[in-house]
């Protein structure tokens, strides 16, 4: 058993190996390991022991197929015990193929269904400026789920009205049916978002991007998988 | 030419819309906890309240996936979200959100529309909202308020926002001559009479007073159809006769699985009137449509009397 202090990523990896939840996706399920967990390593402000504290940034997993990683990744940080990976998807389960986010210790949002994490990010930024936090709000996307409508949706309001607490995460493993000419950046920085794109094995880049200051509007990190992906 | 508003009347002193533009305006300004969502539709209500209060009266655009999503978003900041607009892009475009966003993440919002089922009748079918009710049916714990006038929002308003579970407002342009009920959901009986026990919902009392003029029938009013009084209706029911008839402004039979389970136990007899399926695929008036769909008050005694 490892310390939630100590953990590594490759203790986060293993676990995410332990956890096989979606035969369907057997080869990608870990490619988001790599930003979650340069997120909950070293970015989020979050105390797995006062999970519900109302000024903490919040991770909002919006792509929840295949949440290997993510429940791995709360496992190695102390959200829930890591026997839990052992169990996922039986009927008495917290942990199933899709989180929910009454279930399971540490999660912002239930989801699976596309498309609605950055809707529900945006107003949650928009909620936690109100009440005088200065939280920020992560939400990570896949490139296919960017297929969404509702997506653009946010991403246009969002980059016009300026919101400086929203930072998205694009997971991009390639998947997307007809692709994002052009790259996917640009779809955030047309729409005055900031942005960078980096090699998601990369996680000091990565850090970099995820922390750079964006005092005057959102910001994207597409976090590219080039990698050979964990099998 | 063109004859109406899909927002406005000329003849009302106060919509409905107007009512709850001013109400939630207060709301805002009095309790930090309350947001308002838009998405174009009557941003010219909360002009004031956006300039105060920047950070929770919003307009998203013309983006009702985000309109719902956001409102969501706002509820697990810990804020009472309100968001609005017109009926049918508010829940049959966004359903999706209304079913994610709200208690499946374990939060709840307050839902707004305008529009009704035939508000707009020269907008037609786009426009139309008849089957937002039997949506709400189909999703756990909303409470559904359905005002006859405008006078009687402010209160479901102040119910909607002070409850802990999810609601939809109803408002339309069709309304009743004055206001009937506070929001205590028990259903008002304003008539009393041994052949039928009528319910009617909202805007459609005043057609259904017209309509049993001179019938032995209870009339029985509600602007908060869910959760329906359901004990009050047992109690009518057995009153007369066990024969039930629910006069709906929107689709026909919405309400008639409640009332069935409310009389499981007994023999009864039940009438649903309301808003037909049929595209009509015409124009005209709202008092157009309340004709071919049989509500206005020759179209449910007729109705009545051949049911009875």
């Amino acid at each position: 058993m490892m310390s939630a202090m100590t953990a590594t990523y490759e203790d986060a990896l293993a676990l995410a190996r332990r956890s096989v939840t979606d035969i369907r996706y057997p080869v990608v399920k870990t490619y988001t390991l790599d930003p979650i967990w340069v997120l909950y390593d070293r970015v989020l402000r979050i105390d797995p022991r006062r999970p519900d504290d109302p000024a903490r940034d919040r991770f909002l997993l919006s792509k929840g197929h295949g949440p290997s990683a993510y429940y791995a990744v709360l496992a190695a940080k102390g959200f829930f015990p890591e026997e839990w990976l052992d169990s996922i998807a039986d009927v008495d389960s917290r942990l199933g193929s899709h989180p929910d986010a009454t279930l399971v210790p540490g999660a912002e949002i239930s989801a699976g269904s596309l498309g609605h994490g950055l809707p529900l990010g945006v107003g949650l930024a928009l909620g936690l400026r109100a009440k005088g936090y200065d939280s920020q709000v992560y939400v990570l996307v896949g490139d296919a789920e960017l297929d969404e409508g509702s997506n653009h949706e946010a991403i246009a309001y969002a980059g016009a009205t300026g919101l400086p607490n929203l930072h998205v995460i694009a997971a991009d493993n390639g998947s997307a049916s007809h692709g994002w000419p052009g790259g996917i950046e640009s779809r955030f920085t047309v729409n005055g978002w900031t942005g960078s794109t980096v090699d998601s094995a990369d996680h000091d880049a990565l850090y970099a991007s995820l922390t750079e200051p964006h005092p005057d509007g959102p910001r994207v990190t597409v976090a590219v998988s080039t990698a050979t992906p964990h099998a | 030419m063109f004859r109406s508003h899909p927002l406005d009347s000329e003849i009302q002193d106060r919509t409905m819309r107007e009512a709850f533009g001013a109400h939630a305006g207060a709301l805002v300004a009095r309790d930090p906890r309350v947001a308002v969502v838009l998405a174009d539709i009557s941003t010219d209500l909360f002009t004031e309240a956006a300039a105060a209060h920047p950070d929770r009266v919003v307009n998203v655009g013309i983006r009702e996936q985000l309109l719902v999503g956001a409102a969501g978003g706002l509820a697990l900041a810990g804020l009472r979200p309100i968001a609005h607009t017109y009926a049918p892009f508010l829940v049959e475009r966004a359903f999706e959100q209304v079913k994610l966003d709200f208690e499946h993440q374990g939060t709840s919002g307050v839902l707004v529309s305008v529009g009704a089922s035939y508000d707009w009748a020269e907008g037609s079918y786009t426009h139309f909202s008849p089957r937002d009710v039997a949506l709400f049916d189909t999703l756990p714990g909303w409470r559904v308020l359905v005002p006859g006038h405008a006078d009687e929002v402010p209160a479901l308003l102040d119910r909607a926002v002070d409850g802990p579970e999810g609601a939809y407002l109803r408002l339309s342009l069709r309304h009743n001559a004055s206001a009937h009920a506070g929001a205590d959901g028990d259903l008002r009986v304003l008539r009393e009479g041994s052949r039928a026990a009528v319910i009617a919902v909202g805007p459609l009392l005043d057609n259904t007073l017209a309509a049993t003029e001179g019938l032995d029938v209870t009339v029985a009013y509600t602007n908060t159809p869910r959760p329906l009084d359901t004990e009050g209706l047992r109690d009518l029911a057995s009153r007369t006769g066990n024969t039930v008839v629910l006069v709906e402004p929107y689709l026909e039979g919405t309400s008639a699985a409640v009332a069935s389970a409310a009389l499981a136990d007994r023999p009864h007899r039940l009438l649903s009137v309301g808003v037909g399926r049929a595209e009509l695929r015409r124009y005209g008036t709202a008092d157009d449509h309340e004709h071919l769909h049989g509500l206005d008050a020759e179209g449910i005694a007729a109705r009545l009397k051949a049911f009875l």
